[in-house]
């Protein structure tokens, strides 16, 4: 197989089954009351963890291809992106539904006074104009200059997501500072990068 | 054994004996529960009030927060079992005639046990119902008789990273101390447990002894104690010293005043999908508002 059928054939389909077995698992374990003492917790962990990993992974596919010089990575860029939006959209609607019984009253004040919240929202909401230029059409009409740029705001939304998560826990900050770190290395790689296309 | 009602809960609403030890049975009612918790809140209203409906013994014992078996909720279940809680020794010390060493049994021999079905709250925003076993500590403190000084209670719980591998962590200042103001220890309300569901406490529990207040969020609840302070200022309390901007002394539970990072509005009944409205002092303010009149509570939390 050629590397490009190694990415069609291979990764893509572990991509697709990851993505939505994710939320497949989830939902049987809560009919069946195999998520433990709290299920919503579980779903919630679940699907935050997972889009942020999601996101992490489509910022890892430029270095990675950089490292390797298997160019044929960049195919999974937006398929791994619009999974980690489809997660983190699964994880607003647990926290909108089952957090906040679709009060709006209550979740506009959630947003407004709690950073944590905030941060997490703002995350989401601006990934929504990344889920929605996913499509190849919309790269074309967009211009691949013009939809890289607007695809840039996909680093606020990793760092919105660590915030969200960091701010959150109690007292134990290991495994968002885990997330945290991975960002700010994956950040570090690019730079080189950027300070080479700033000065031409 | 001497089952009393907890304050002013109806006797309706207190689960008897033989329901809860008959697991089978309570493993039904508790799936009626979840069923009812996946309606609507609206519908859920008119299926009846839930509330005080003992959360399961096994939901108790394996979702814990007791950071000196590990942060995660899961971790004092698994860990807790090598704790050695007999001989057990609490030493009473401080502004009393009465302090000493005292064998677990000798300090517990005198009172008769009772139940107390409690609401328990986290300050992290999940609540459950709580069967406890155990004996008023005031009915203690009365026995040790504290002198005119005593105006604090300090409980000190157990510092043994042998035993305890999340001490060996400092995560948190080891040992774990709380405190209580020595009317709110005096409060009928508040209890010394040694057990739930008419068993033992278990160690992931806090066994052989720990301090149950209900209008308070669970931290304030110290396990595995091994020594009763009287003091005359208020006493450090762990939580506090750790994070003193978002956890006070009184952690009195209080939908009104927030977390400083979350809304303490709602809570999550263990094992439930939906939130439910947070009672002021945790449903007990009938019963306790009195011991803070006057007193700001947004800066007293």
């Amino acid at each position: 197989m050629t590397r490009a059928q190694v990415i069609r054939r291979v990764v893509k389909p572990v991509v697709w089954v990851v993505g939505l077995g994710i939320p497949v698992r989830l939902l049987w374990g809560a009919l069946h009351g195999t998520l433990g003492s709290e299920p919503v917790r579980a779903i919630q962990e679940w699907t935050g963890k997972g889009a942020l990993v999601g996101l992490l992974l489509t910022l890892a596919v430029t270095p990675l291809r950089r490292l390797t010089g298997w160019n044929e990575l960049i195919r999974l860029r937006r398929l791994l992106g619009t999974f980690a939006f489809f997660l983190a959209t699964l994880h607003l609607l647990t926290y909108l539904v089952f957090d906040q019984s679709l009060s709006l009253a209550m979740i506009r004040k959630d947003i407004m006074e709690h950073p944590w919240v905030t941060a997490g929202f703002a995350a989401w909401v601006l990934m929504v104009p990344l889920a929605l230029t996913s499509t190849a059409g919309m790269v074309r009409r967009l211009g691949g200059k013009r939809w890289q740029r607007l695809h840039l705001l996909v680093y606020l939304a990793a760092a919105g997501g660590v915030f969200h998560f960091l701010w959150l826990v109690k007292k134990d900050a290991t495994t968002p500072e885990r997330f945290g770190l991975v960002l700010v290395a994956l950040l570090l790689m690019r730079l080189p990068a950027w300070a080479v296309r700033a000065r031409a | 054994m001497l089952i009393r009602r907890g304050g002013d809960i109806p006797a309706s609403q207190i689960t008897p004996e033989s329901v809860y030890l008959n697991r089978r049975a309570f493993v039904a009612a508790a799936g009626g529960v979840a069923l009812g918790a996946l309606l609507p809140p609206r519908l859920r209203a008119l299926a009846g009030p839930d509330d005080l409906k003992p959360t399961p013994y096994e939901t108790i014992t394996t979702y814990n927060n007791y950071y000196e078996f590990g942060t995660s909720k899961e971790s004092p279940a698994k860990l807790a079992g090598r704790l050695k809680t007999s001989p057990w020794t609490v030493e009473v010390a401080g502004a009393a005639k009465r302090t000493g060493r005292y064998s677990y049994e000798d300090l517990v021999r005198p009172f008769t046990m009772q139940v107390r079905i409690y609401r328990h709250r986290c300050v992290e925003g999940w609540s459950m119902v709580v069967p406890w076993m155990g004996f008023s500590l005031g009915d203690l403190i009365r026995r040790l008789e504290p002198t005119s000084k005593a105006k604090f209670v300090q409980f000190t719980t157990l510092d043994d990273p042998a035993q305890m591998p999340g001490q060996r962590s400092d995560i948190l200042p080891w040992p774990y101390v709380e405190g209580l103001r020595l009317d709110e220890a005096m409060h009928p309300l508040t209890i010394l447990a040694t057990g739930l569901y008419g068993k033992p406490l278990p160690n992931q529990n806090g066994a052989p002894l720990r301090l149950v207040v209900p209008w308070k969020y669970g931290f304030k609840g110290g396990k595995a104690i091994v020594r009763i302070t009287f003091m005359e200022t208020q006493p450090m309390t762990t939580w506090n010293m750790a994070v003193p901007s978002e956890y006070g002394f009184y952690a009195n539970v209080n939908p009104e005043v927030d977390h400083p990072r979350w809304s303490q509005a709602r809570e999550r009944p263990v094992g439930e999908f939906f939130k439910r409205d947070t009672l002021m002092f945790n449903g007990y303010a009938d019963q306790v508002a009195s011991l803070y009149t006057g007193m700001n509570l947004r800066t007293n939390y």
